[in-house]
This record gives structure tokens, C-alpha cells and sequence, in this order.
């Protein structure tokens, strides 16, 4: 196992390289530089000038990596040449946001799929059944920044049942030892923000986790179906189990393992591809932090959060496999 | 009183847009306490679907099951499914085919084990791991204790169908169905599970309906025996006397065409023409009808009624059986385990990854 979770870290290596050339590359064939988000566009020639020879940018592209991939190396990602704030620094405080998001998305998306597909599919060919297979393309094909100015419109602005913006009530001002909030509130103890930092996530984290929704239930559906024709099933009954122990022990164990990998697949998107829920409810993650940083043509920002984020892609995905290890005694024994 | 009778037993299996399968088509039989039963025949003759409508596990949507299966007295297919529950695994067992499907890959073999010790036995923790391993070794698995903590996928298929026949066996049920349980097995491995049943069942006194396509199987376990064909039961009698005088045309077709210890070398088997498939419904004549050699007109006009045979005593479903002694049919070579084969075969068995 350990040798496996080597391996896949010295994969990352090679990911990373290409993935850092791409990104380079891709942010320096934007059209414009950071200095005309910087200066303006009446700016003088000799002050972009300037600006581009401050930050390297007149040197060849190739030295220009070259000198990046040093700092790289060294754990320096450079500084946001909006804000100036280093970039790693940002990075701490806009990843436990996305995590946090994420989470309760996943939450959302598992507590409520796993049960849906597996009522579903007990229900086969039933009108339960059809309305959840038409649910769930639904949840599919909405878009989802639809949903989330739907959900905003409806629950924020019309309904006031939940806030409609942002992390915390902007008056609650508790220390963030973690940068998760609900976390946070917690170790400080306080009940008040602690509900309040629950119902910011919960418009988001629904808007972000209807499309994973949609596809737990699927999964969990069609896994259900597959595993309940399964001779071992049989088996279990021919044993006069009583009809709970067979679903959870004996159906449900073996229907997760697909569901672990596409919960593992989305993750993995949900952590890199929150932007749009992000921005739609000023949640101040990792998403918006980028889809700014593109329009600022905030190069290190880009380049450092980008490769943030597939390290952290790559990492989960890992931990999906190993948590497949520990689901299917098949893979964690293979080779004893 | 018999401890299990199974009476006029009909399965249909309906589909929308498809026509609707007799599965089984009323079939009638009956197991004392601690007697063992053939009930042999060829592929989709309708043994599995008969012994699943006993057990109470066909599929609930599909599936309509006539007639009664009476169980001590009781009609199992007026039971409610959690009355079943009870019961199966208590009373009533089942040991399937398939040994490397038939096992939850996720769980350790012990505790598909204890499962059951705690849902009917009511044994937990060390009590119930103790009782296991005590069941493991009594199949004939090698160090138990270690056995228990292994997967599936760990054992090979002679030690899962051990292991499947422990978990049968673990409430000493009345009787067990084995549904072609040596099936999927290697030759010697056969030989030692059908010694293995043959054991438990005389030790526990345990009634036993063996499921087949194989009289060599039947020939040296079981005191009676049930021909069927496509979903009705064509011949039955004793073993001796089945074996010693057949009289229907498909009971001498399958004795024949299986492998005997005294027939000549050289002279080959000969399988019974045609496949199940060339079948007549039965409500237009003797399903066998096409594929028999002592075919009449009769036959393809109505379908013979299952009576008693004046000759031999058999129940028998034909209008032109054998001649009794006509074709000498000899007793096939019973599946029996050689101990000298035996032994090493457990020891390079339990080598296996
Ligand atoms: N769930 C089902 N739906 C429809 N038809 C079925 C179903 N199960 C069995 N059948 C049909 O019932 C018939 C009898 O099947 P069964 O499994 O009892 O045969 P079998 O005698 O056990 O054969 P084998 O030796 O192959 O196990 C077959 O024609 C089969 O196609
Ligand atoms: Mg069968």
C-alpha cells in the first residue's frame, strides 16, 4: 500500500511540470498584460514599461519560467501584483472557504443520494423510480449558476429565510484559528455564528451539490440494482438474515464501491470548479479568487493557484483510491 | 407425516411482451425427516426455480407460484416474508452452485458465519467466533481459527463451498437443499463435498434434497429419486430400483449418457438426441416427445398423466416406457472420494492464494 501511495506521489511530479508549462503558457497568451489591468488604459509606454521589467516580464518566456520554477521550488509563489500579497498567503485563507463549500456540497449530495438511488432502485420500474431518474437528469442539465441565482432569488431575496452573500454575518467577528468557519465557531464555542456560518453554506452548497446529487443517486441506483442480482445476496437471504441487515451489510457495502470513485471524481471538481456558485453567492474561495485573477491578468496568482489546485486533485483522487483499499479487501490484500 | 411435501408446485414466469414461462408445472413430492432426495434432470428442467419457490427467495414481481409447499404442516407460501425469514437458515438451508459467486467478497468468512449464529442462534462476539470455527473445522477446513479472518477471495473453491455448507449448517437445520452443489468444482473436489454432505447429513439426521444433472451424484447419496423434465416430474422411485429397471425414455437417455464403471472401454457415451430446447409445450403433448426414441402417436396428441407404473411401481409419465430389463442400464459410477486422492488435495487446496 505504501509503495502504491509512493508511486502515485512520484507521478505528481511529472503532472506537475507539464501542467506548470501549460498554465504559463496559457496566461502569457491572454490578451493584455497585468499592466493595463494595473495602470489603466491611458497609461504611458514608459510606465507599462516599468511595470513589465518589475515583475520580469520583458526577459523570454523561457527565463521567465526558468526563474519561476526556482522560486517554485523553494515554496515561494510570488506575490498577487494587484493586492501584492503573497500568493501562498492568499491560498491559505481562500482554500478552507472552497473545502468548507465543497463539504457541504458533498454532504448535501451523499446524505441525500445514496438513499434516493437505493429507494429507487428498490422501487424498480416504479413511478418512484421514473421520478427519480427524471430528477436526477434534471439536476444534471440545469446550469448551474441558473440554480444558484434561482435558489439566491428565491430563498435570499423573496423569502429572507437564508443570507444571500459571504461566509458570516459581516458584525461577527470570531478568530479563525482553521479558516473553516463552522470549525472555527465551534473551538470558540459559539453557538450563534456557528448556526449562522451553516446557513451562508447552505444555499451554496446546495447550488453546488445538485449536479453530484444527480449523479450518487444515479450511481447508487444502478449499483443497487447490479449488486441486489449478485449470488451472495442470494446467499444472504437463503440465511433468514432479516431484510435491513441484507440491504446495509450485504448490498449497500458492495453498491459503494462505484459511488466511492465518482465521489472521488467529484471532489476533486468541486474543489477546482466551484467558481461559478462561488461568485454568484460572493463566497470568497479559491474560485472567485482565480476568475478575479483572470481578469486581472494576475500572472502569479493564476499560475500559483492553478498548480495548487492540481496537487490537490491529484491528492484526492489518491485518497479515493486507497479509500477504494479499504472498502474492497480484494485490492488492500492483492499480492498476500 | 412427511417433514417437507411440495403438491402440485406450478412457477410462471410472466414478462410484459413476452410469453409467459411454466417454469415449473406442477410438480408433486415429498422428503421425510432425515431422508436424502434426488431431484435430477438437464439444464432449465425447472430444479433451481423449484427449489428457490421452497426457500421462498423468487423474485416477488414476475413470479406466480401455485399449489403448497408444506413444511411440518405449515404451507411456506402462506407464510409472510418475515415469517420466512425465521425460517430459512433455522429450519430450512440452502447450499447454491457457484462457490465463487455465492460469498459476499466484502466480508471475512467468519463472519458470514457468525451472521447467522447471531440472527438465529442468538450468539455473539467470542461465543459465536468459538461456534464458527468449531463449524469450519467440522466441513474439514484446516486451521479454522486462521480460516475465519481470511476473505473470499483468499480460499479456493473447495474451501468456499466448505465454508457455504458450514454456514447451512450452522442452526442444524431439518433439511438442506444443495442446488447442484459440486457443479463448478474440479473432478476430486466434487468428491469430497458430496462425501462431506453425505456425512453431515447421516451425523445431524438432516433431510436433504439434492438438486442435479448428474446421476453419478445421485447414485451413491440419495434414497429417492425425481426425474424432471421441462417443469414436470417425469419418473421417480427409489434409487435402486430406478437405476436397476428405468422406464422412461429420457431416465434411460441420461443414465446412458453417463460415464459407468463397468461399460467397455472404447464404447462411447451417448447423449440424448436434440437439446431441451426442441421441447412440446406440455399442453400439447409429452414435452419429450420430440426428442424420444419410443416415440407414438399418442405422445404428440396429449400429454401423459404422471401414474403409478404396473410393472415396477414408479410414478412414471409415459405412455411407451422401456420394457423393464430391455435396455440393461447399469448403475452409473458413483461420485465417491478416494482417500488416498482426498488428502493431498485439501493440504494443496489450502496452499492457494
Ligand atoms: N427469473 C426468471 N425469469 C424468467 N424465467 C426464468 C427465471 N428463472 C428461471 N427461468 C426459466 O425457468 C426455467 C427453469 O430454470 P431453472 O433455473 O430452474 O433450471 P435448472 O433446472 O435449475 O437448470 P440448470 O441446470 O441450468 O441450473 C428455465 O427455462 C429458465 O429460463
Ligand atoms: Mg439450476
Amino acid at each position: 500500500m505504501l509503495k502504491f501511495v509512493v508511486r502515485r506521489l512520484l507521478l505528481l511530479v511529472p503532472i506537475l511540470v507539464g501542467l506548470s508549462i501549460l498554465v504559463f503558457a496559457w496566461v502569457r497568451a491572454l490578451p493584455g498584460g497585468p499592466e493595463a489591468a494595473l495602470l489603466g488604459e491611458r497609461a504611458t509606454p514608459e510606465r507599462i514599461a516599468a511595470v513589465r521589467h518589475e515583475y520580469g516580464l520583458d526577459k523570454p518566456v523561457y527565463q521567465q519560467y526558468v526563474t519561476y520554477v526556482g522560486h517554485v521550488v523553494t515554496g515561494d509563489f510570488g506575490q498577487s501584483i494587484k493586492t501584492t500579497r503573497p500568493v501562498l498567503g492568499d491560498i491559505k485563507v481562500k482554500f478552507p472557504a472552497t473545502i468548507e463549500l465543497a463539504l457541504a456540497a458533498l454532504i448535501f449530495a451523499l446524505v441525500l443520494g445514496i438513499p434516493l438511488g437505493f429507494i429507487a432502485a428498490r422501487r424498480y420500474q416504479t413511478w418512484a423510480d421514473s421520478s427519480t431518474i427524471v430528477g436526477s437528469l434534471l439536476g444534471i442539465s440545469i446550469p448551474v449558476f441558473f440554480l444558484a441565482y434561482l435558489l439566491k432569488y428565491v430563498f435570499a431575496v423573496k423569502l429572507h429565510w437564508l443570507p444571500s452573500t459571504g461566509r458570516l454575518d459581516p458584525t461577527i467577528d470570531i478568530p479563525h484559528p482553521t479558516g473553516f468557519y463552522v470549525l472555527d465557531a465551534i473551538i470558540a464555542g459559539d453557538w450563534h455564528t456557528f448556526v449562522d456560518a451553516l446557513r451562508h453554506l447552505i444555499l451554496p452548497g446546495i447550488a453546488l451539490g445538485t449536479i453530484p446529487l444527480a449523479i450518487v443517486t444515479r450511481i447508487t441506483r444502478a449499483a443497487v440494482l447490479e449488486v441486489s442480482n449478485e449470488d451472495y445476496v442470494r446467499t444472504a437471504e437463503a440465511k433468514g438474515l432479516r431484510r435491513r441487515t441484507v440491504d446495509e451489510r450485504h448490498i449497500l457495502r458492495n453498491a459503494m464501491l462505484p459511488v466511492a470513485t465518482v465521489v472521488g471524481l467529484q471532489t476533486g471538481l468541486l474543489l477546482s470548479g466551484a467558481v461559478l456558485t462561488e461568485i454568484v453567492f460572493a463566497w470568497p474561495g479559491m474560485g472567485s479568487w482565480l476568475y478575479d485573477a483572470t481578469f486581472n491578468r494576475d500572472f502569479p496568482v493564476l499560475e500559483g493557484g492553478i498548480l495548487f489546485l492540481a496537487v490537490v486533485f491529484v491528492m484526492v483522487n489518491l485518497l479515493v483510491d486507497v479509500s477504494y483499499g479499504v472498502l474492497d479487501p480484494r485490492i488492500r490484500l492483492q499480492g498476500k | 407425516m412427511a417433514l417437507l411435501s411440495v403438491e402440485d408446485l406450478t412457477v410462471t414466469f410472466s414478462r410484459r411482451g413476452r410469453r409467459p414461462v411454466h417454469a415449473v408445472d406442477g410438480v408433486t413430492f415429498s422428503v421425510e425427516a432425515g431422508a436424502t432426495v434426488g431431484l435430477v434432470g438437464e439444464s432449465g428442467c425447472g430444479k433451481s426455480v423449484t427449489s428457490l419457490a421452497i426457500m421462498g427467495l423468487l423474485p416477488r414481481r414476475g413470479a406466480d407460484v401455485g399449489g403448497a409447499v408444506r413444511f411440518d404442516g405449515d404451507d411456506l407460501l402462506q407464510l409472510s416474508p418475515n415469517a420466512m425469514r425465521e425460517l430459512r437458515g433455522r429450519e430450512i438451508a440452502m447450499v447454491f452452485q457457484d462457490p465463487q459467486t455465492s460469498l459476499n467478497p466484502v466480508l471475512t468468512v467468519g463472519r458470514q458465519i457468525t451472521e447467522v449464529l447471531e440472527r438465529h442462534r442468538d450468539m455473539r462476539g467470542r461465543d459465536a467466533d468459538r461456534e464458527a470455527a468449531s463449524l469450519l473445522d467440522r466441513v474439514g477446513i484446516p486451521d479454522p481459527n486462521r480460516r475465519l479472518k481470511d476473505y473470499p477471495h483468499q480460499m479456493s473453491g473447495g474451501m468456499r463451498q466448505r465454508a457455504l455448507i458450514a454456514m447451512a449448517l450452522a442452526c442444524k437445520p431439518r433439511l438442506l437443499i444443495a442446488d447442484e452443489p459440486t457443479t463448478a468444482l474440479d473432478v476430486t473436489i466434487q468428491a469430497q463435498i458430496l462425501e462431506l454432505l453425505k456425512e453431515l447429513v447421516v451425523d445431524s439426521g438432516t433431510a436433504l434434497v439434492m438438486i442435479t444433472h448428474d446421476l453419478g451424484v445421485v447414485a451413491g447419496l440419495c434414497d429417492t429419486v425425481h426425474v424432471m423434465y421441462s417443469g414436470r416430474i417425469v419418473e421417480s422411485s427409489d434409487r435402486r430400483s430406478l437405476f436397476a429397471e428405468p422406464r422412461h425414455p429420457y431416465t434411460t437417455g441420461l443414465l446412458a449418457s453417463v460415464p459407468r464403471l463397468d461399460s467397455p472401454r472404447g464404447v462411447p457415451l451417448r447423449p440424448i438426441p436434440g437439446s431441451p430446447r426442441d421441447l412440446l409445450p406440455w399442453a400439447q403433448g409429452c414435452a419429450f416427445a420430440p426428442r424420444c426414441t419410443r416415440r407414438v402417436d399418442q405422445c404428440t396428441a396429449v400429454a401423459p398423466d404422471l401414474l403409478p407404473d404396473p410393472v415396477t411401481g414408479h410414478a412414471l409419465r409415459c405412455y411407451n416406457p422401456w420394457p423393464p430389463g430391455g435396455e440393461a442400464v447399469a448403475v452409473p459410477a458413483p461420485i465417491v472420494a478416494e482417500p488416498i486422492v482426498a488428502k493431498p488435495a485439501v493440504r494443496r487446496a489450502r496452499k492457494k492464494p
